[in-house]
């Protein structure tokens, strides 16, 4: 049984449920690391879920699917730019404001789009990639999330972006005072994050259901913000967190046929969280200005 | 003094105002004539005694709601968990209720009771993990959310689940006549207000302006509101003042969750008179709206609730009777909270520059 | 060739309530020290601002070498060369020092900034200004006199010609202050201007050339400085002669603090400290080596590993601050509006804190809001608390007024042992006044209190004994009159030791 359990399969079926997690949590970093907490993940994952069945469903295109996904993402996004930076307005009020609306707006789009509020139709996914010489296939987006996972550590440690954006995540005074434009660097952090989680839910909807259910997201977008503070707001740190989440995912569908209720397996993400975030206490220490309106 | 009440009243107004405009302009983009959907939405509601029925009957859970998120406020908490507390006391009200057949006075009492406790206890998961660990309380009370609301769903689909049902959604046994909260319809039509019988209103809205007052008085005359608040505004000047914040966050924790546990009431003992899985939609998300836009203070909760009541009764209609879907109220709603965020926020400097300049 | 690097003429700047520049000119001479000084308030932090273009100015221009200029933002002053070192220092501690002195100025090879480039131009910079920083460690570990230094190399390393330094001693002690004149004259030797922004008229008369004085957001003065002399200066900055603290004879009475082997990791290794009735013992030291944590030990905050503390013969580490307080131990923090006060809270609220659960404030779980409002009134009549209203936020008060709140309710209870952490600190030269007088009179009154201060006057003026702790441990308990500031800063930096 153990071994049943234990196996490749496994694996890659953690991989899978890791993804929009990962990307929803390396936006989380972005936006962190630049000194802005946006709760609004997953509202920002939930609309990006939207957008990709939408853009896919009139074009036929899962690419384009894509990048209604990640425009749909943005402008959440930017929302919550515009009113927790220009506007210095409490960021997890924010934040649950535009989690709010994005349960509204998705449900509200598909009634009038699909004719259905439930559910959309069901659409394709993206065609697999190849591994050439063998038969194993894996997602683009997976490949797009290695991708970006490496990319962010490398910007966010060891460019000049990198270095300004987490300036203005620990000392904001300090980078004003040299001429970085503060204001500007959040905005990006905020918007790329934006990005991110679009991404990160139009797998959900893409790769993993093939349709769009309202409310998909399920709490993914808090979970992936206790995965950012897990990977202590560093990228790679932050994919090995969603990695452990999606194996406690993966090994929660596996337990569902050995008679516990189904409820209390589906309590277990939840809980894994909870105790994630006890478990993190005084070992992870946020961005010192993070959460903190900038202000000259 | 005048001014700064006229001040407060001002933005919220304001913002809900700008908020329908936005909504307008949805409505035209969608072809829809904004006037008649507003129309449809406002005029069922407040135009005909029965429609402030269910408008009061709505916005019963939305006080409840509204002053456990409020309550939390005040203590420097983000309580977002209100929706988890309302199932949880929700279902520890009706356990009660289908479990012991006693007369109406110890019934609805321990009733109130039950739920003030068990999402009293939900709340303190939450307040003790910060307090102990100094866990972020918002992402586990969103995280306690799911996790009630599957706990119930297991619960009424299982133990106690009414034999033989037939309603596709899984419910409880009818709780006993002794925890039932009866409607107003009786003695209002004997004292000339014509509502009809299937109006729904019942006294739970009397327990609701009770407990504003009592959370008024609570948080402005006793010297636990003054230790929350003082928690809430700066807990290490209060630490050094005495008190020890641990203990006020737990506290807070508690009695927020106990104001959100009695939310599912109206419900539970006012409406179904049983348990009904996913009876609660979104009340405990709409009650940080409503705290928001009340101030955090329970007259502007009651309003707040009101406001929203009227729109939850004229959503319905709006389906029914517009092709616009009734989700766009939840897109106002959350358009309300922005622009109130952002109006409390110049209002705060507006007066802090005033105070500043007459010094 | 311009005859001033720097001029500003008619600068003006108001904030909400207060007009902070009021018309000012000044001129600075090309290599010069010139320093400009003024009493907390008098504009000089707000002129500089203006000067770095961190705030703009409402009225009024300022001409870089002869040529008119607008510096609307930090990155314009920094290309006209001048550069700033503020006060509380502008670095982001988890970063490395070469980090931060980069940062907005970064060099970069293929994408990814360039250490090994950044590092040895840097060491060259050092070479060339004879200043040493460790290039690799990172600015939270360092000591104060060091972050200093990585300032004044983000400075030089942008090719700053005009540098402005603001209270650049105000975190020094002695021999660290000693060795900044040494790096500003070898500054100025190379040809560099420097406006010293202080108000400690010593120092100002040691190493400025020119000196400017500011009150109430004029100029008031523009003095030689060999021809300036503290009677002068100080006369044209607070516009009436210094007094000087005389401090009465004091009969020692029995012990009522005493620490034994207090320890706690890291910063405390070895406290004993002996606190006798009626004296006011002072407690000099560097930020950092800890003061804070035995202050919190005191007062209950925070409990130690091992050792013991005795109040009147009462062992008190494991007791709360509400306990302390309680049985005669008040406090005044170090930072008023973070620890001390609820700045959202009513003066009433504020003065009540600490004592608001004791009748007669409240009676039964219910407060009793008449005779709160009463007692705050008595308290605000009594120390001159500058209020219409006690129902005022304490927010809106001057930093005088808030300080004589948090004295007034921890007078009020009449406490035998008064714990008092930086009381002077930013504010003014009469509300430190009165803040002395209401400790001396205290202390006449038979009143124990341990003073904290960074101020060395304050503490060789106040203090009946003073105690200095060094790197965790007490290292000379001294008689102000038998030493001077130079010796209490050799026992600071641990050169000496009892």
């Amino acid at each position: 049984m153990i071994g049943g359990i234990l196996s490749l399969e496994l694996l890659v079926s953690a991989l899978r449920m890791s993804v929009p997690l990962t990307f929803a949590s390396l936006g989380g970093v972005f936006s962190e690391r630049g000194g802005v907490v946006n709760i609004a993940l997953e509202g920002i994952m939930l609309v990006g879920a939207f957008g990709a069945v939408v853009g896919t469903y009139f074009t036929n295109n899962p690419w384009i699917g894509l990048l209604t996904a990640m425009s749909f993402g943005f402008l959440i996004a930017l929302i919550h730019a515009v009113v927790s930076i220009t506007f210095r307005i409490n960021q997890i009020i924010s934040g649950t404001a535009l989690n709010i609306m994005s349960a509204g707006l998705t449900t509200f789009l598909s009634r009038l789009i699909f004719k259905a509020a439930g559910s959309s139709p069901h659409i394709e996914g993206m065609v697999q990639w190849r591994f050439p010489g063998t038969n194993w296939q894996i997602s683009p987006l997976i490949v797009i999330m290695f991708t970006v996972i490496i990319v962010s550590q490398i910007v966010i440690f060891r460019t000049r972006y990198g270095l300004r954006l987490r300036a203005c995540g620990e000392n904001p005074y300090a980078a004003d005072s040299l001429g970085v434009n503060v204001i500007r660097m959040r905005y990006s952090g905020v918007l790329i994050s934006g990005v991110l989680g679009g991404l990160g839910g139009a797998f959900l909807s893409l790769e993993h259901a093939r349709v769009f259910v309202e409310g998909m997201t399920t709490g993914r977008g808090f979970i992936a913000l206790a995965g950012m503070i897990f990977g202590r707001w560093t990228p790679l740190g932050s994919f090995s967190a969603c990695f452990l989440f999606g194996l406690a995912e993966a090994l929660r569908m596996r337990l569902e046929g050995f008679g516990i209720p189904t409820q209390f397996i589906q309590m277990i993400p939840y809980i894994v969280t909870m105790c994630v975030l006890i478990g993190v206490v005084g070992r992870a220490v946020a961005p010192a200005y993070d959460g903190i309106p900038f202000e000259k | 003094m005048l001014r700064r009440i006229l001040i407060n009243i001002l933005a919220p107004f304001l913002a809900v105002l700008l908020a329908f405009s936005v909504g307008a302009i949805v409505i035209y983009i969608l072809g829809e004539n904004p006037f008649y959907v507003y129309k449809i939405l406002l005029v069922n509601s407040v135009t005909k005694v029965d429609g402030w029925g269910y408008v009061l009957f709505n916005a019963t859970p939305l006080i409840f709601s509204g002053l456990a998120v409020a309550l939390a406020f005040k203590g420097g908490l983000f309580n977002i968990g209100v929706e988890g507390q309302i199932y949880i006391g929700a279902f520890a009200c009706a356990w009660f209720g289908i479990t012991f057949d006693v007369h109406p006075l110890i019934g609805i009492p321990l009733g109130l009771i039950f739920a003030m406790i068990f999402g009293g206890l939900w709340g303190v998961i939450a307040g003790y993990l910060k307090a102990r660990f100094g866990a972020h309380e918002v992402i586990n009370t969103i995280m306690l959310n799911f996790i009630a609301i599957a706990l119930t769903n297991y619960l009424v689909n299982n133990p106690f689940k009414e034999p033989g049902q037939i309603n596709p959604i899984p419910q409880t046994k009818e709780l006993f006549s002794g925890s039932i909260i009866p409607r107003v319809y009786p003695l209002f039509n004997r004292i000339g207000i014509n509502i009809s019988p299937s109006v729904p209103l019942n006294y739970t809205f009397f327990i609701a302006i009770l407990f504003c007052i009592v959370v008024w008085y609570f948080m402005e005359k006793t010297r636990w509101g003054y230790e929350i608040k003082a928690v809430g505004l700066n807990p290490r000047a209060s630490r050094y003042g005495g008190i020890n914040p641990n203990h006020i966050i737990i506290l807070t924790m508690f009695l927020s969750g106990a104001l959100g546990g009695l939310a599912g009431i109206n419900d539970i003992m006012g409406y179904r008179h049983r348990f009904l899985d996913g009876f609660s939609r979104g009340t405990g998300f709409t009650g940080i709206a409503v705290a928001l836009l009340g101030k955090n203070n329970p007259i502007g909760i009651v309003f707040a609730s009101i406001l929203f009541g009227i729109l939850d009764r004229g959503a319905l209609a709006m389906d029914v009777f517009t092709n616009t879907p009734r989700e766009l109220i939840r897109v106002i709603q959350a358009i309300i909270i922005i622009f109130v965020a952002i109006g409390n926020e110049f209002i705060f400097r507006l007066l802090q520059r005033l105070e500043r300049e007459s010094e | 060739m311009a005859e001033y690097i720097l001029e500003t003429r008619g600068i003006t700047k108001h904030f909400p309530g207060v007009l902070a520049n009021d018309s000012v000119d000044i001129k600075i001479r090309e290599g010069e020290i010139h320093s400009i000084i003024g009493e907390n308030g008098a504009g000089k932090t707000t002129l500089m601002n203006i000067i770095y273009g961190i705030i703009r100015p409402d009225r009024g221009e300022i001409f870089y070498r002869g040529k008119k200029v607008e510096i609307s933002n930090p990155s314009v002053a920094i290309k006209l060369g001048i550069g700033m070192v503020h006060q509380h220092f502008m670095l982001v501690p988890p970063f490395t020092v070469w980090e931060n002195i980069i940062l907005g100025r970064e060099v970069t090879k293929r994408g990814v900034l360039d250490k090994d480039t950044v590092c040895s131009e840097l060491r060259k910079l050092m070479e060339d200004y004879g200043l040493s920083v460790p290039l690799e460690e990172k600015v939270e570990e360092l000591s104060v006199g060091i972050c200093q230094k990585v300032e004044l190399i983000k400075l030089l390393y942008r090719g700053a010609e005009l540098l402005i330094l603001d209270e650049p001693t105000a975190l020094l002690v002695p021999q660290e202050i000693e060795e900044l004149f040494e790096i500003l004259d070898n500054l100025k030797r190379q040809g560099k201007t420097i406006i010293f922004i202080s108000h400690k008229l010593k120092e100002v008369l040691r190493i400025s050339d020119r000196i400017t004085v500011m009150r109430r957001g004029k100029v008031v003065g523009e003095l030689d400085g060999k021809e300036a002399d503290e009677e002068t200066l100080a006369r044209l900055m607070i516009g009436k002669t210094l007094e000087s603290q005389k401090l009465e004879m004091y009969e020692r009475g029995e012990e009522i603090l005493r620490l034994e082997g207090i320890r706690l990791s890291p910063r405390l290794k070895n406290i004993n400290l002996t606190l006798y009735k009626g004296e006011i013992l002072g407690l000099a030291g560097i930020e950092g080596n800890g003061q804070r944590e035995l202050l919190e030990i005191i007062t209950g905050l925070l409990i130690p590993e091992s050792g013991k503390i005795f109040y009147k013969n009462r062992e008190i580490k494991h007791l709360d601050p509400r306990t302390l307080r309680e049985i005669g131990i008040g406090f005044i923090p170090e930072d008023r509006q973070r620890t001390g006060l609820i700045l959202d809270f009513t003066v009433a609220e504020n003065i009540i804190l600490g004592r608001h659960y004791k009748e007669p404030y409240t009676v039964r779980g219910r407060l009793n809001l008449p005779v709160i409002k009463k007692t705050a009134t008595d308290i605000v009549k009594e120390y001159d608390i500058r209020t219409s209203t006690v129902d005022k936020y304490v927010r809106f008060l001057s930093g005088g007024n808030q300080q004589k709140v948090i004295l007034g309710r921890e007078l009020y209870s009449e406490p035998e042992l008064l714990i008092a952490s930086q009381p002077t600190r930013g504010l003014d030269i009469g509300a430190t006044e009165m803040i002395h007088n209401l400790l001396l009179s205290a202390r006449k009154k038979g009143m124990s209190i341990l003073l904290y201060s960074s101020d060395l006057d304050e503490i060789m003026t106040l203090s009946d004994r003073i105690a200095v702790i060094y790197n965790g441990e007490i290292v000379g308990i001294l008689s102000p009159k038998e030493i001077d500031e130079t010796t209490l800063g050799l026992y600071m930096t641990g050169a000496r030791k009892d």
